[in-house]
């Protein structure tokens, strides 16, 4: 069947939309199948149960805090987090000022207290370390208790070993640096010993008291560093600031004392001193000479991207920043489900209700709505999966409702296209001509005030917090799905529509009947014969009856040729129309 | 259904129309009126209510209780935490809601454990919020700080479109007139206000753009050509338009309507106060405000703000002429 024109495009746009939502789909599915996504949309922690804290960062003495800042306190609160066990806690930030915590199930109060306590960063000596990654020792192959070290002496200072004892030995032999540190205690004493890992390497390390503490960091940045002649070599490093006068006083202190033993031996781990965040140790540079100013630079295997990790850790210590829960909501499952059950049950009722509505309204065409709203509900889905397996998305209960109340907005657009269609047949248009001018207009009017939907949940997305964000998502999710519904599928659809015998002949269930519209036809047979442009006057008595009379006398190639000419004139808009309907009265005069 | 087809005909026709335009003073008068006693009201009646979100607080919520006993509850906060005074209420079938003040973390988890035993429930059915005073601050600076930004780009985006900044401005105060009126149902009839309305409240703002942007669309339409026209003053065309597009104003407020409107039955019937009810309930009102404030105060208010422009005068004194030839035509 040779087809042109406006139906085959409208089939082939058809087929296009059959295939984007085919291709979704097999995506999905492809990602069900490995394992990764699921059919069923990731849940919020209101929908799912659990807990969400929203944490205001404190910055200790005056001053607010950068966005950079806020960065760096996240990765801290997300090493904390991961470091307590908790897995799938979603950390992030918000509004550009808070931190959101949100984690299933309940924390304890030694969580609690982990997420809100201050970024604890200091510099400790080392005074023994497994040079290997390494595991907890096997209970066979550990020093038995009659061989445990006994501290001879007081330690004399902070790398002494004597600071090792037994209790300190035998932890440090069940410390595994493999497994994730789950009941690691990230507070400690800072007058005393410390076991910790370097969890990137799995080094496991015995080190002394603290010496410099954090807040003796006055900033660090990282950069190439410059060769003998000055020259930048491709070496990156960390360069780091101390106080003045106490931190690079102690700085100078630790050194002297370090770099004397890396003299001797340069794999001396007492050599080393560690840079300890939350009592993991973050890194272990050796102490290859004598600071004295305070400006130190550390060197070792680093990328650009480790160079500036550490960098921005080393500044966060020097920014203590502690936090304040401002809200924290323990939601149990049930609740949310039954929320949840709830709004998909209104969502179910809501669309019946608008399914019901459009069938009164617009009969025959109603079914096109319903079936745009499907469409469109599928898009919205897939979305929502294939967003929650690449972004880890989740729906929460106020995007829930952003779903539900779309409902209403994308059933807009066909109203606006239906109605326009409609006016086309009042001005005595073929349905033909009328889906295809009612189209050209109500496309720009859809575009203009989607484009007010899409600009609101832009704005409130990127503005807001909390909950109004998953809601401004959805919103503007559905906007989007709307717009590729109404051009990929109603407009095509009642393009193929208006060409079956059903629709086009304006079948009296078909919510396009011309009679019942009103519309009057440019030529009705009967000699009787009106221009659309009539309809529309203002009714002034007799000027009108005596126009009409003058059109009935016209023969009948008179009136094609003004059908025509009307026909011409179809997308030239009320003054092309009123131009003839103008020109008509001037024949009445000539009669 | 006949007679709602026939409506629009006779609409789309200009055989059946409404002044909005013409009676504007009435219509602007009774928007007056509401914007005053939108302000008024809430005052009178003691402000607005305001959520634990905005007076920080703890709050549990215990669903399928075995009792719904107010006396119960307030019994097992008093002994699990003397000296506080907790309001218990009732908030749906089955579900009880327990807001105190501020509790620590101790108090919380045996103020829970009280409420546990005293609604026989499991650990599963009881949810427990602590909010700090200035949470819903924080939610509200940020949604005036939405507001404000959205308004000034959906203007510059209007004028760009409509290529009349007049619209813009008869679409905001139109918009204004259905955040105030709006605001003012809402504290005048005693409803908490929590972040959950203050995001209906923002959603308010999309929608009410949205339909004026609809109506407006056609107004233009109608009125690209005014200057060539002699059939029918500016005034004219533009009321004509908001006529035809009664039927999609009718239609789209009750298909956005429905949904919410469903949201807010099931929502307040069987869940209690919470998101979805919150937020419905807004949007309820604000959509069927904007409705209103689109056709009575923004479409006017463009007839108005432009009619004075001398072109549109001379074009009104020509269709004038051009009718009263017509009528001696006739007479």
């Amino acid at each position: 069947m040779a087809r042109t024109g406006p139906t085959s495009t409208a089939r082939r746009t058809l087929l296009w939309l059959a295939a984007i939502i085919i291709a979704c789909t097999l995506a999905v599915g492809g990602g069900v199948l490995a394992g990764a996504a699921s059919w069923a949309p990731k849940l919020g922690l209101d929908l799912e149960g659990g807990t969400q804290m929203i944490l205001a960062p404190k910055v200790e003495g005056a001053g607010s805090i950068t966005a950079e800042q806020l960065d760096q306190a996240v990765s801290i609160i997300r090493q904390r987090v991961d470091g307590s066990g908790v897995s799938e806690a979603q950390i992030s930030t918000e509004g550009g000022k808070n931190v959101v915590v949100s984690m299933p199930g309940k924390p304890s109060d030694e969580e609690r207290n982990l997420i809100k306590a201050s970024a604890n960063m200091n510099f400790r000596p080392v005074i023994a370390a497994t040079q290997v990654p390494s595991g907890a020792v096997p209970e066979a192959d550990r020093t038995p208790e009659d061989k445990l070290p006994v501290p001879t002496a007081a330690p004399v200072n902070a790398s002494d070993p004597n600071w090792v004892d037994a209790a300190v030995m035998k932890e440090f032999e069940a410390t595994s640096c493999i497994k994730p540190l789950t009941e690691r205690p990230t507070t400690s004493d800072p007058d005393k010993p410390l076991v910790s890992c370097e969890p990137d390497l799995g080094i496991k390390y015995i080190l002394g008291p603290v010496e410099i503490p954090g807040k003796w960091i006055k900033d660090a940045s990282y950069g190439l560093q410059s060769g003998a002649q000055g020259a930048t070599t491709n070496v990156w490093s960390v360069n780091l600031t101390l106080e003045k006068p106490e931190g690079a006083q102690a700085f100078k202190e630790v050194t002297q004392r370090l770099y004397a033993k890396y003299q001797v031996n340069q794999n001396d781990p007492q050599a080393q001193f560690a840079i300890v965040l939350d009592d993991s140790v973050v890194s272990a540079p050796r102490s290859q000479a004598v600071i004295t100013d305070g400006q130190s630079s550390i060197t070792g295997n680093f990328t650009e991207a480790s160079a500036k990790a550490l960098a921005d850790q080393l500044k966060f210590g020097s920014l203590p920043i502690s936090f304040e829960i401002q809200s924290e909501v323990q939601i149990s499952a049930t609740l949310g489900l039954q929320q949840l059950e709830m709004g998909i049950l209104a969502g179910l009722i809501g669309l019946g209700l608008v399914v019901i509505y459009s069938l009164f309204q617009y009969r025959a065409l109603g079914f096109v709505t319903i079936l745009s709203l499907v469409i469109a509900g599928v898009l919205t889905y897939l979305a929502i999966i294939l967003l929650g397996w690449a972004e880890n998305y989740r729906l929460s209960l106020a995007g829930v409702a952003g779903i539900i109340v779309a409902i209403g907005q994308t059933a807009d657009s066909f109203i606006v296209y239906f109605e326009r269609v409609r006016d086309e047949l009042r001005d005595g248009r073929g349905l033909v001509a009328a889906v295809e001018n009612g189209w050209a207009r109500a496309k720009r009017t859809i575009l203009a005030s989607k484009a007010v939907n899409i600009l609101a949940s832009l704005v409130l997305y990127f503005v807001s917090v909390g909950s109004v964000k998953g809601f401004a998502f959805t919103l503007g999710l559905t906007a989007v799905a709307d717009l590729i519904v109404v051009f990929m599928f109603t407009h095509p659809t009642l393009q193929v529509l208006a060409r079956t015998k059903f629709f086009g002949e304006g079948h009296h269930f078909s919510g396009l009947d011309p009679k019942q519209l009103g519309a009057i036809p440019l030529y009705r047979g009967a000699g009787r014969f009106r221009t659309p442009e009539e309809t529309l006057q203002v009714a002034t008595g007799k000027n009108t009856r005596a126009a009409g009379e003058a059109e009935r006398r016209q023969t009948i190639a008179e009136r094609r040729l003004a059908a025509k000419e009307k026909e011409m004139a179809g997308t030239g808009g009320r003054s092309a129309a009123a131009a003839k309907s103008e020109s008509s009265d001037d024949s009445k005069e000539s009669n | 259904m006949k007679s709602f087809a026939t409506f629009g005909n006779e609409l789309y026709t200009g055989e059946r129309s409404y002044e909005f335009i013409g009676m504007r003073k009435i219509w602007f008068s009774i928007a007056g009126v509401a914007v005053l006693l939108s302000i008024l009201l809430p005052v009178l009646s003691g402000g607005f209510n305001f959520g634990i979100e905005f007076r920080g607080g703890s709050q549990f919520t215990i669903s399928e209780v075995s009792h719904t006993d107010v006396a119960t509850g307030q019994k097992a906060v008093e002994e699990a935490a003397p000296g506080t005074a907790a309001v218990v209420t009732n908030i749906a079938s089955n579900t009880m809601q327990v807001q105190t003040d501020k509790l620590s973390d101790d108090q919380t988890l045996k103020v829970k454990d009280a409420l546990k035993t005293a609604y026989g429930v499991t650990e599963d059915h009881i949810t427990s919020t602590f909010v700090g005073p200035t949470w819903g601050q924080d939610v509200s600076r940020q949604a005036v700080i939405g507001f404000l930004v959205f308004v000034l780009l959906a203007t510059v985006l209007m004028a760009l479109y409509f290529r009349t900044w007049r619209m813009s401005i008869a679409a905001i105060v139109g918009l204004l007139v259905v955040m105030v009126v709006t605001a003012g149902i809402y504290g005048a009839s005693g409803f908490e206000v929590t972040p959950s309305a203050i995001i209906g409240f923002l959603t308010i703002l999309s929608y009410s753009l949205y339909d004026t942007v609809v109506v407006f669309d056609k107004i233009r339409e109608n009125t690209t050509d005014i200057d060539k026209s002699v059939r029918r003053t500016f005034a004219e065309e533009v009321n004509l338009a908001v006529n035809q597009t009664l039927v999609r104003s009718i239609n789209t407020m009750m298909v956005a309507v429905l949904p919410v409107g469903s949201i807010l039955f099931i929502g307040a019937l069987l869940l209690g106060a919470g998101t979805l009810r919150d937020l419905s309930l807004a949007l309820f009102i604000g959509i069927i405000v904007s409705t209103f404030s689109t056709i009575f105060v923004a479409a006017p208010l463009y007839a108005w703000l432009r009619e004075h422009e001398p072109e549109l005068v001379k074009q009104a004194k020509k269709v004038a002429q051009r009718r009263a030839n017509e009528m001696v035509d006739a007479g």
